[in-house]
């Protein structure tokens, strides 16, 4: 007999179709009926077909051997490559494709009987495939399965290998299952070497046909689940054999896939009007195990893994480092350093898969993508299909997105299916750019906001809550103090965000309102502020992602008047947050302010000294210069004087028309006339935050930062231009404006040692700059 | 319009140097080499720390320079006389190369040598590679199974080099 070298691919491709024909599983002799049959789909005019069974000596014998039948493979290859039939060519031929297989439905029905009972000698392996991808699955029953004397191990698979490395069962499976247009995808595994036989199969079948159970659907993991749970049914449930990959219990992936058959029968059968598999495509099951794991890292669902803690949690998984550290950057969507709950879906499913044989694709597949873009796209992945699909053999057959009609139609149709994956990917990857904008919205953690100009709303709904709340409780400045004071490093983060486009000054609520007003125009702003503050690095905590993505300019209005309604207003962080150009604020001291019942006043004087820096990028901007000129006009005086100077200041701040609405005491419009008249010259900043911040300050920073003031006071001013007097009692009011006072005065006090602070701060560093220039030429020896 | 990128580590070892024209890559390692020497010279030059691309941005290294020259000069050394016809060839060809440096706040370095015999690039764009780049390698520094110090193996990496520099060519 002659010699035969066959590559690992021929290997395992031959390996496959040998078991494939070696329905007496003796592993010795292929059964003539089912070799011919074989043969027969070569395509090859019968003599050749004659010729190749005497050249690989099978006449001899009467049988296949395996030698033969390789030998018989490799002839085939030969003659479909158009070579002439040599004892010689076999190994002579270098880089011959490997045979290609096409069976006529019919074929494939009978075959599929006849597979059938194959289906029960690989039960057993399917238990070592681990649950979560269905291809995963099937890759591995393969692998163990056929190619027990090439196996690679998943982790070594080549990449023209593991698509084709579809498990003789899967075939058998899908045939026992039923055999769907979808076709394609099911089959991208299967398109394996040893698939090459089954994937005209299923080639075939992308007709209508469907045969038993109908548990095939487009979708190929489902489906091979499907098949595996099925199977897994009927034999010993060997899954927790599976290899743990992870820490995550065995037995919970028993059960898990126990719950998944049932799920995916039904899933499938729902799916069987798709049109395409999925391969990535995360089933139920699975995604519930990797939240499962998730939690065991990060409690809050909503929170984020820290790099570290993924490497050590996917460095368990063996596989190299470099594979990893692929799968990161095709996970970590954002490019944050951190894993949202959808990222590491992603990332555990795309680990998976490779610790399957599956190969990793260069770009992250739709499905994989994070929640919040439209995952249920059910256009196939592109990008996958051509890197698993078409990895090798000619007999790969791309996962069609579209049923096959027929067997003729079969190979134009991949071609179109090329195509259109190629569009599709392009079309993905553009959208990948679009969707992040909404994927930084969901996320709760604002240091997604870093990579991307996401619009940062300052209006928590929480906090909004605690404003109307407030408002209703009346003109009380404690009260708001609790929920203020829970809010300040959320308001502190989010104004700070918003600075460069809201002028927010403090104002939780305010801020928050006048952020909405004017996310739409701050967008570029925010972004650059975002980034800057990312970069800044000792910034204080950006704001928290924002609730209500629905409130627009707008509906800014109606944020105010809620917000307005606040005396205290989660005022006073907001302020902290720096703009831009100004290096971040210490954030504690200023949130103690708030600790002290007067937060108000802290905003204020945070928002004072931000206003100026702040980008007057509202449209209200022009309304803030009537501010300004307010403010410049202020006079610390007593309230009544204000209120004159509040109509125009109203007028400007019709944001803060909602303040109107805020029931404001007759304390509130002193403290808005105190306010005014002690604001100085304060640039624009919103006067919705400020507004706030003036109901529960009387005199707020009078003695302060006249700058401060210039907004407050505007927003002051429309306090008193709002007939709300709710009546209060006189005492009632006296008393709120004693504590006023006092908030006032102790925020005074933090404010100019901050200020103390910070002068002494800037010596420092002048002082470290010139060291630095000193001892530069040194550093760089 | 880049025939050759290097990011150097902080260390001064290179971390990822790829160059178009494979058979000289040898040349452009040199030329990355000796225009680390220019790299330092104008860090010290700058005197402050800040992390404005501005300064990040070092601009031309060189003048436009023969990098001929240089090589075919040590080569000579080392060919036999028959070798020695094929390098004077080889000087005949006048290639120009220019090379432009970016140096981070952490002291890694990227240098971009483009071919000067097409039309030279704009500043501008010159600038804007360098932002991709740096992009990128930040990209590659967040991920945390990237250790600082190793050679990058990121094939998104990768793909953005030689998209600057398939451009190129």
């Amino acid at each position: 007999m002659e010699s035969l070298t066959l590559t690992d691919v021929e290997q395992k491709y031959y390996s496959d179709l040998f078991v494939y024909c070696d329905t007496d599983n003796t592993k010795k002799v292929a059964s003539n009926g089912k070799v011919l049959d074989l043969f027969r789909a070569a395509q090859l005019p019968s003599e050749v077909v004659l010729q190749i069974t005497e050249l690989c000596g099978a006449t001899r014998l009467g049988h296949f051997g395996r030698s033969q039948f390789y030998i018989a493979l490799k002839l085939i290859a030969v003659a479909q490559s158009g070579l002439p039939l040599r004892v010689e060519s076999l190994n002579s031929v270098k880089d011959l494709p490997l045979p290609r297989f096409v069976v006529a439905k019919n074929e494939q029905e009978a075959r599929h009987t006849a597979m059938y009972p194959d289906l029960e000698n690989q039960g057993p392996y399917q238990g070592v495939i681990p649950r979560p991808p269905g291809r995963g699955q099937v890759k591995k029953v393969s692998a163990h399965e056929v190619i027990q004397p090439c196996v690679p191990t998943p982790d070594t698979t080549s990449p023209v290998v593991s698509p084709h490395q579809s498990p003789p069962t899967s075939p058998h499976a899908w045939r026992k299952h039923k055999r769907q247009a979808s076709g394609g995808n099911v089959e991208r595994p299967a398109v394996v070497v040893a698939g090459a036989v089954w994937t005209p199969f299923r080639e075939a079948q992308s007709g209508p046909v469907v045969v038993g159970d109908g548990m095939w659907s487009a979708h190929s993991p489902p489906p091979v689940q499907e098949s595996w749970v099925s199977l897994k049914d009927t034999y010993p449930p060997s899954s927790s054999k599976m290899p743990p990959m992870h820490l995550s219990p065995v037995q919970e992936n028993s059960s898990i896939r126990t719950v998944a058959s049932v799920t995916t029968a039904n899933e499938i059968q729902r799916q069987s009007s798709s049109s395409y598999d999925d391969p990535w495509k995360i089933t139920d099951e699975q995604r519930q195990y990797y939240i499962n794991q998730f939690k065991t890292i990060q409690p809050d669902l909503n929170g984020f893994i820290p790099g570290s803690a993924a490497k050590e949690f996917f460095t368990k998984s063996k596989l190299p480092i470099l594979e990893l550290s692929h799968i990161w950057e095709l996970s970590d969507f954002d490019k944050d350093g951190a894993l949202t709950l959808d990222e590491f879906c992603a990332a555990f499913h795309l680990v998976v898969a490779r610790k399957n044989g599956y190969d990793l694709p260069e770009k992250l597949p739709e499905s994989l993508m994070p929640k919040l873009i439209d995952l249920d796209d059910s256009a196939e992945v592109p990008d996958q299909a051509p890197d698993v699909g078409y990895s090798g053999s000619p007999v790969e057959v791309t996962p069609n997105k579209s049923p096959m009609p027929s067997l003729n139609q079969t190979w134009p149709d991949l071609n179109q299916g090329n195509e259109q994956w190629e569009t599709f990917s392009e079309r993905s990857s553009s959208s990948q750019t679009l969707t992040q904008f909404d994927s930084n919205i969901a996320p709760a953690d604002p240091d997604t906001a870093i990579v991307h100009p996401v619009p940062i709303r300052m209006t928590p709904s929480k906090i909004h809550m605690q404003e109307m709340e407030l408002k209703r409780t009346g003109s009380d400045h404690t009260h708001p103090t609790s929920p203020l004071m829970a809010k300040p490093p959320e308001l502190s983060e989010e104004t700070k965000l918003a600075t460069s486009m809201k002028f927010v000054t403090a104002n939780s609520g305010d801020g928050y309102s006048s952020s909405d007003s004017y996310t739409s125009d701050q967008d570029p702003i925010t972004s650059v502020v975002t980034r800057q503050r990312s970069k800044g690095g000792g910034c204080p905590p950006p704001p928290p992602p924002r609730p209500n993505a629905s409130h627009s300019r707008s509906s800014s209005l109606d944020m105010n008047r809620n917000f307005a309604a606040h005396p205290a207003g989660p005022q006073q962080s907001g302020v902290v947050a720096c703009p831009p150009a100004i290096p971040p604020r210490p954030l504690p001291t200023q949130t103690s302010g708030p600790h002290s019942g007067h937060r108000s006043d802290e905003g204020l004087a945070a928002h004072s000294t931000t206003s100026p820096q702040q980008i007057p990028e509202q449209p209200n901007f022009a309304d803030f210069s009537q501010f300004q000129a307010f403010a410049a006009s202020d006079q610390p005086s007593d309230n009544g004087e204000k209120h004159p100077e509040s109509l125009p200041v109203e007028k400007s701040t019709e944001g803060a028309g909602p303040l109107r609405t805020v029931k404001i005491d007759n304390q509130e419009e002193r403290a808005a006339a105190t306010v005014n008249s002690a604001k100085g010259s304060i640039m624009a900043p919103p006067p919705k935050p400020v507004r706030r911040r003036l109901k529960s300050e009387d005199e707020l920073q009078d003695e302060t930062l006249p700058p401060k003031s210039n907004v407050i006071a505007t927003v002051l001013a429309t306090l008193p231009s709002i007939p709300r007097s709710v009546g209060k009692d006189k005492k009632a009011i006296q008393a709120s404006i004693r504590r006023n006072k006092e908030t006032n005065t102790v925020l005074a006090r933090l404010n100019s040692e901050l200020q103390q602070q910070l002068k002494d701060l800037l010596e420092e560093r002048i002082s470290l700059e010139v060291q630095l220039e000193q001892l530069r030429p040194f550093s760089h020896l | 319009m880049a025939v050759c990128i290097a990011v150097i580590a902080k260390e001064n070892y290179p971390l990822y140097i790829r160059s178009v024209p494979v058979q000289n890559e040898l040349k452009f390692h040199y030329t990355v080499h000796t225009s680390l020497d220019v790299v330092e010279e104008k860090i010290s030059a700058v005197g402050k720390a800040m992390a404005d691309q501005r300064e990040l941005y070092l601009g031309l290294l060189y003048p436009t320079e023969d990098y001929k020259v240089y090589p075919s000069h040590m080569i000579i050394v080392y060919y036999t006389p028959v070798c020695i016809f094929f390098l004077l060839i080889e000087n005949i060809l006048l290639y120009r190369h220019t090379r432009y440096g970016y140096v981070t706040n952490s002291k890694v370095k990227f240098v971009i040598v483009v071919d000067s015999s097409n039309t030279s690039l704009r500043d501008n764009e010159i600038r804007s590679m360098f932002r991709k780049l740096h992009n990128s390698f930040t990209d590659v520094m967040c991920n945390p199974f990237y250790n600082p110090g190793d050679t990058i193996q990121s094939k998104a990496f990768d793909s953005m080099v030689s998209a600057m520099m398939v451009q190129a060519s």
